[in-house]
């Protein structure tokens, strides 16, 4: 395990407020998307998952296809669809869209997309400056930190955090009810929406038929970025793509549901194209960034292509053991959780972190709320494979393997096998010895039984 | 290669398709429109709708309702049609939303109410469909603290489903479409439900009972 990574992983177990927090946070988006898809609340749950997850398949696998039909549908609206290879070619385009048309001052909505390229940092190289206008990335913003959960930013933060961050980085006094925190938000951001030249987002869904994008939300932040300034930008994955308007009625109900159990959000907006002739209001201008970003190398690998189904919910974030306790914080690359730990190995990756895809205990739970049934622990498996045949390359001695060759020769020779286990028992009483002590931190070892089960076997009382 | 071409052939490539390739047919729209007769759509929406929702049965009631909730307060309306038939852009409270970009954001933003009607109405979900055009602004029903929508009756749909059916292609009428579930809310810090942290903390919904 990386050093950093390590690290961050105990710097989150040891702060019991963190995770006192983040349990119970997880645990109350969990419970709200239980009640969201009870068999009353959503009758046809599980035909809208399979639904989803085919119109995805059938989507992701003409590709092509699509991309080329969105481009010609944007244009044919009045907007442009601008193609981006990396973080940096989206980064330069909409810095220099910015700079042509003077504008100094954009404001954002959520994006896990510009989050994922860096777009803030790079935008304030060039002299503009992003304002985030969600709640959640406005204080994580003025932090200087990286969103801590897909769809509830600052999930880590309390009260007195954001009282101090308000008080210090806005200059106002201090304030810890929540309520009035957020009144001080809304003032200091309408400002920025009014005086904005260019508002950036992200998509949820990118529908080809439509040339239009599709910002879900609760806030109205999103569309103010979009309907205010003169210049809209969307920026999204190419994986973001929907065939019909119509594949919505199915995608809107299992989204809202599964990220905070919401039947619907409060805001969505269906966007297609700037304002057009007579309409009162909305921009003069709209592009819709397309980013690759190791997304077509994802695409090219047929086992794991449907990490690219994700639609950002967050379901697998709340329920998964391993992200309740390590946070968000400790996972490399901008997506936390089971999802992140997928897709970060396939994007930056293997040797970005090679012990990601081992950071999970398979237990499941992931794939079972996923709302289009990605196959997240076979995805981790996948990708284990994958790092272990990239180590095996690079050595002769594997100590992994020789351990499963001892333990398979044993495990044919009973006697041997129960004296192995006696062994075992004594080791858990102490520190593990050697290269296992590093292992053994950070894990609670259960008690050794007093009796194995061979003992007990023999012992059992036996009728008839 | 251009960053086009260069993305195509790399999709293209990964999925072994050549380029000008059809689709293969795309799974059938999972449209399921329930049928519910006009009483049990209003029954539905005026429960599931996430503010106040008050019945009209006549347009001077509708008008009534629309006085009393702007109460004095300074209102902007879009210019819709419907607004105009009840005398509601007539009220003396009442600007419209017309003039310029700029002119329409600053009466939006100076107002304390903001006055629209809706396109349609979901009764699954209480939601309000709101269609950007020549007549309806995007920002009266955003920037002012409350928001008033009046509806007929005769514009409650079931739900999403008969929405995509009435409107397969939302984008082939309107810049904007966009669904209100509520109102503007939050909960980014601890989790504690905050409304109006943007848009409208409040929201009614006027339902004018058309003859039939």
């Amino acid at each position: 395990m990386s050093e950093a990574f390590h690290h961050r992983i105990q710097e989150a177990l040891l702060d019991e407020r963190l995770q006192a927090a983040l349990y119970a946070a997880t645990g109350r988006l969990m419970d709200k998307r239980r009640s969201g898809v009870t068999a009353q609340q959503l009758p046809d749950y599980q035909q809208l998952r399979t639904h989803a997850h085919r119109i995805k398949q059938h989507t992701l696998e003409n590709l092509d296809y699509y991309l080329e039909l969105v481009e010609r549908r944007v244009a044919e609206r009045g907007g442009r669809v601008v193609w981006c290879r990396d973080g940096s070619e989206a980064q330069s385009f909409i810095s220099g869209l910015a700079r042509d048309r003077g504008v100094r001052l954009a404001v954002k909505s959520k994006s896990m997309t510009s989050e994922e390229i860096g777009l803030n940092e790079a935008l304030e190289h060039r002299g503009i400056e992003p304002v985030e206008t969600d709640l959640g990335e406005f204080i994580i913003q003025l932090a200087g930190q990286k969103p801590y959960h897909i769809v509830a930013p600052a999930m880590h933060k309390t009260r007195q955090q954001v009282a101090d961050l308000f008080e210090r980085k806005l200059g106002v006094p201090r304030e810890e009810e929540i309520e009035k925190q957020t009144m001080i938000a809304r003032t200091v951001l309408r400002q920025k929406f009014l005086a904005a030249g260019m508002g950036i987002s992200g998509a949820n869904f990118v529908i080809a038929e439509s040339g239009a994008v599709v910002v879900v939300e609760n806030e109205g932040n999103a569309r103010l970025a979009t309907s205010s300034p003169p210049i809209h930008v969307a920026v999204a994955g190419i994986e973001k793509l929907l065939p019909r308007a119509a594949d919505l009625a199915v995608f809107l109900q299992l989204l809202g549901r599964s990220a905070t159990g919401q039947p619907l959000t409060s805001y969505t907006s269906f966007l297609s194209g700037p304002r057009r002739a007579g309409e009162l209001d909305g921009p003069d201008e709209f592009y819709l960034v397309l980013l690759d970003n190791g997304r077509s190398r994802i695409l090219a690998d047929r086992e794991k292509r449907q990490t690219l189904y994700c639609i950002r919910c967050g379901a697998c974030l709340n329920i998964c053991p391993v992200f309740r306790r390590i946070g968000g914080y400790s996972y490399p690359g901008a997506y936390s959780g089971p999802i992140g730990a997928i897709l970060t190995p396939q994007t930056l990756g293997l040797n970005h972190e090679p012990e990601l895809p081992f950071a999970s205990s398979l237990c499941g739970a992931c794939a079972e709320v996923c709302p289009v049934k990605i196959e997240i622990p076979q995805m981790l498996l996948a990708l284990r494979g994958e790092v272990k045949k990239a180590e095996a390359r690079e050595r002769r001695w594997n100590p992994e393997k020789l351990g499963f060759r001892i333990w398979a020769w044993a495990m044919q020779r009973p006697r041997l096998y129960e004296l192995a286990g006696l062994a075992t028992s004594a080791l858990l009483e102490v520190d593990l010895p050697g290269p296992l002590r590093a292992w053994g931190r950070g894990r609670e070892l259960p008690a050794a039984p007093a009796r194995s089960f061979r003992q007990l076997w023999r012992a059992r009382p036996r009728s008839g | 290669m251009p960053s086009r071409e260069h993305i195509l052939h790399r999709v293209r490539t990964a999925l072994s398709r050549s380029a000008g390739q059809p689709a293969a047919p795309a799974p059938e729209a999972w449209l399921r429109p329930i049928s519910m007769d006009p009483d049990q759509r209003l029954r539905l929406l005026l429960e599931r709708f996430s503010g106040q929702a008050v019945r009209a049965g006549s347009p001077q009631e509708a008008l009534e309702q629309v006085r009393r909730l702007v109460a004095g307060r300074q209102a902007v309306a879009s210019p819709a049609p419907l607004l105009e038939r009840l005398g509601i852009l007539a009220l003396p409270e009442v600007v419209p939303a017309s003039g310029s970009v700029e002119e329409v954001r600053r009466i939006c933003a100076a107002a304390d109410i903001g006055i629209t009607s809706a396109e349609y109405a979901l009764a699954d979900t209480g939601a309000l469909v709101a269609l950007a055009g020549p007549q309806e602004s995007r920002l009266a029903s955003l920037l002012p603290p409350v928001h008033v929508t009046v509806l007929e009756t005769d514009r409650i749909l079931s739900g999403l489903d008969e929405l995509f059916t009435r409107l397969p292609d939302p984008g082939a009428v309107s810049s904007s479409l966009v669904l209100i579930g509520g109102p503007s809310r939050t909960a980014d810090i601890e989790q504690i439900l905050t409304l109006g942290v943007h848009g409208p903390r409040e929201i009614h919904l006027v339902v004018l009972e058309k003859a039939s």
